[in-house]
């Protein structure tokens, strides 16, 4: 595997190489599809397992993952890359890479989606694919707030308590550690747990 | 009226070099159907989009989102420990590989060492989640050819196993036995001994399976040649499991990526040369019986007491290292993954769920279903054993 690594190192630049939990490159977002390209023709990375990204809303920037396999020497390899992220209704922008493999297609489509990344050229990319009439911001990025979009669009059923599940745990199976044990009636969250249940 | 059939087809629209098709729905030819999501020959809750010309497929699209619940979305708001509910229910038949995906890496990211006998129920766990699993496709595919009384032998094989889980767990379907950093507990007494009255009772009735079903001259003659996948596909497609392994590849993880005790057991990935329904069927059809060796086999080398979970802190108060990983295991459909990326925090930053049915249910099914006949597509769709709560997460 270093090997490999030496020999990608010598023709493309890379920003850093990580090998605590399997490897993982960090490349430029310009050499990211001549560096794909590389890798599944010569390097024998054939099989693409997914496409991902992760949202590092501090840092203004979101990180995009391609994880490769290579079927001959059994080995796995991931492509990291960070792009500008934008403020929605603003779409960040990421060179497509669909003609490598089909299959990209569909993550590329989901990422749209999920996370308002757009893939100028990938076919289909602006067909929802899970959620259909969605104008809010895209679900997955971490300024949605799934807990303020739940009381927005439902309505809560009564008799229901509800409470953090941290909080929650932490007064009923350690309540020497200072938990808020008094902050719900007692009968509410016992019929709520027992509601849940069935 | 027209004859739309096999032997007049200077009526059916020209393939491109692409693979794909002008269909013009204001000539008046076509015809779209929609199978789903309330159909019996579907997997779980998707469906297809079809668009038929006779009864033959001119194009499919496959639609998901029946069933999106957020789960990667819901597990950044959640403690680590809070999150193991949430994980078996990514895969309703087979929520044991979501948990040991999930455990595995928070372990290798928290540096956490698991005992030996820990390694040996988890492995067990996963071949008789492997088995049930199977036992409930081999019911589901005969019954979309009609066959009515071998899928319900296999489903009372899997009632068995279910039952079995019962004993270890108190659970038949979300076991949750397994946690960051070993099991619950060590295998309770007496386990071994009814497991293996089990596998010697559904072993009979597997290989009565094999008499009835894959002898049958209506079987044979539906299934043979049907829902070709061709071996070049595999690698462009992201094909893995049994899908790739019908198909004369030998993609095995627990082979290629071995993981728990998989290198000290015996056994070699089972393939097959057709690539149709009918291989594949007969291929799972084998590793049923690979698997119910396997079990014995673990069986035979668990350790009765011992060590079975590592000291840990309070999981409440459980931080993880910043960093990333992706753990993944052999499920019965293929490749199935964990990408988790932490921060330092006592929450994930990041979980990506890598079903196998991302790629065979909509890249693969879409492609497989052009000029399948409509009477074929339930059988081509459940030969490729897929799970839509993996494709939406």
């Amino acid at each position: 595997m270093e090997r490999i690594i030496e020999n990608i190192k010598k023709q493309f630049p890379l920003q850093d190489v990580n090998s605590d939990h399997g490897w993982f490159i960090t490349c430029e977002k310009k050499d990211v599809i001549s560096l794909l390209t590389h890798l599944k023709i010569t390097g024998g990375f054939t099989h693409l397992i997914l496409i991902t990204a992760v949202d590092w809303i501090e840092e203004d920037r979101f990180q995009l993952t391609y994880l490769l396999n290579n079927p001959q020497l059994k080995i796995r390899l991931g492509l990291r890359t960070f792009i500008e992220r934008s403020v929605w209704p603003d779409e960040s922008e990421m060179q497509s890479a669909h003609h490598l493999w089909p299959a990209v297609k569909t993550y590329q489509r989901e990422l749209h989606e999920m996370f308002g990344i757009d893939f100028p050229g990938s076919p289909e990319v602006n067909d929802p694919l899970i959620l259909e009439y969605w104008d809010d911001i895209p679900p997955y990025r971490r300024d949605f707030d799934t807990k303020k979009y739940s009381e927005e669009t439902y309505f809560p059923r009564e008799g229901r308590g509800s409470n953090d599940p941290a909080e929650y745990m932490k007064s009923q199976l350690y309540p020497n550690e200072g938990g808020k044990s008094q902050d719900f009636p007692q009968e509410i969250s016992k019929k709520s747990s027992g509601e849940k249940n069935a | 009226m027209l004859d739309y059939g096999l032997k007049n087809r200077e009526l059916f629209p020209e393939t491109k070099s692409d693979g794909t098709v002008d269909i013009d729905l204001s000539s008046g030819k076509y015809t779209k159907v929609w199978q789903g999501p309330n159909h019996p020959g579907i997997t779980g809750n998707m469906s297809l989009e079809l668009t038929l010309l006779g009864d033959e497929v001119m194009e499919s699209k496959t639609h998901v989102g029946y069933l999106h619940r957020g789960f990667e979305k819901l597990m950044e708001r959640r403690r680590f420990i809070n999150n193991f509910p949430l994980v078996c229910r990514i895969c309703v038949p087979e929520p044991d590989f979501n948990e040991y995906c999930y455990a595995a890496a928070l372990e290798e990211l928290a540096g956490v060492e698991v005992p030996e006998n820990a390694l040996w129920i988890r492995t067990l766990i996963l071949e008789m989640a492997r088995l049930q699993s199977y036992l409930m496709w081999l019911s589901g595919q005969v019954g979309a050819f009609g066959f009515g009384i071998p899928s319900q032998w296999m489903l009372y094989c899997r009632d068995r196993v279910l039952d079995m889980f019962e004993e270890l767990s108190g659970a038949r379907i979300y076991h949750i036995y397994m946690l960051p950093g070993g099991v619950r507990d060590n295998l309770p007494k007496g386990f071994k001994a009814k497991m293996r009255e089990t596998l010697n009772d559904i072993v009979p009735l597997l290989r009565d399976y094999e008499r009835v079903v894959f002898n049958n001259a209506v079987f044979k003659k539906r299934a043979k040649g049907l829902g070709y996948i061709n071996p070049d596909w595999i690698e462009e497609y992201g094909i893995t499991g049994p899908n790739a392994r019908g198909a004369g590849v030998p993609k095995d993880v627990r082979k290629d990526n071995p993981y728990l005790k998989y290198p000290e057991l015996e056994f070699l990935p089972v393939t097959e040369t057709d690539s149709d329904v009918y291989a594949r069927a007969h291929l799972r059809w084998r590793d049923v019986m690979m698997s119910v060796d396997l079990i014995r086999q673990i069986l035979e080398r668990t350790p009765d007491e011992g060590a079975f979970k590592a000291d840990l802190p309070s999981m409440l108060h459980w931080k993880i290292p910043a960093g990333e990983t992706y753990v993944n295991a052999e499920c019965t459909r293929g490749e199935y993954g964990y990408y988790i990326v932490t921060d330092g925090s006592g929450y994930p930053r990041r979980v990506n769920v890598r079903g196998p049915s991302y790629t065979h249910a909509v890249t693969l099914a879409e492609k497989m279903m052009v000029n399948c006949n409509i009477a074929d597509v339930a059988a081509t769709l459940v030969s490729l054993h897929t799970y839509p709560p993996e494709v939406e997460r």
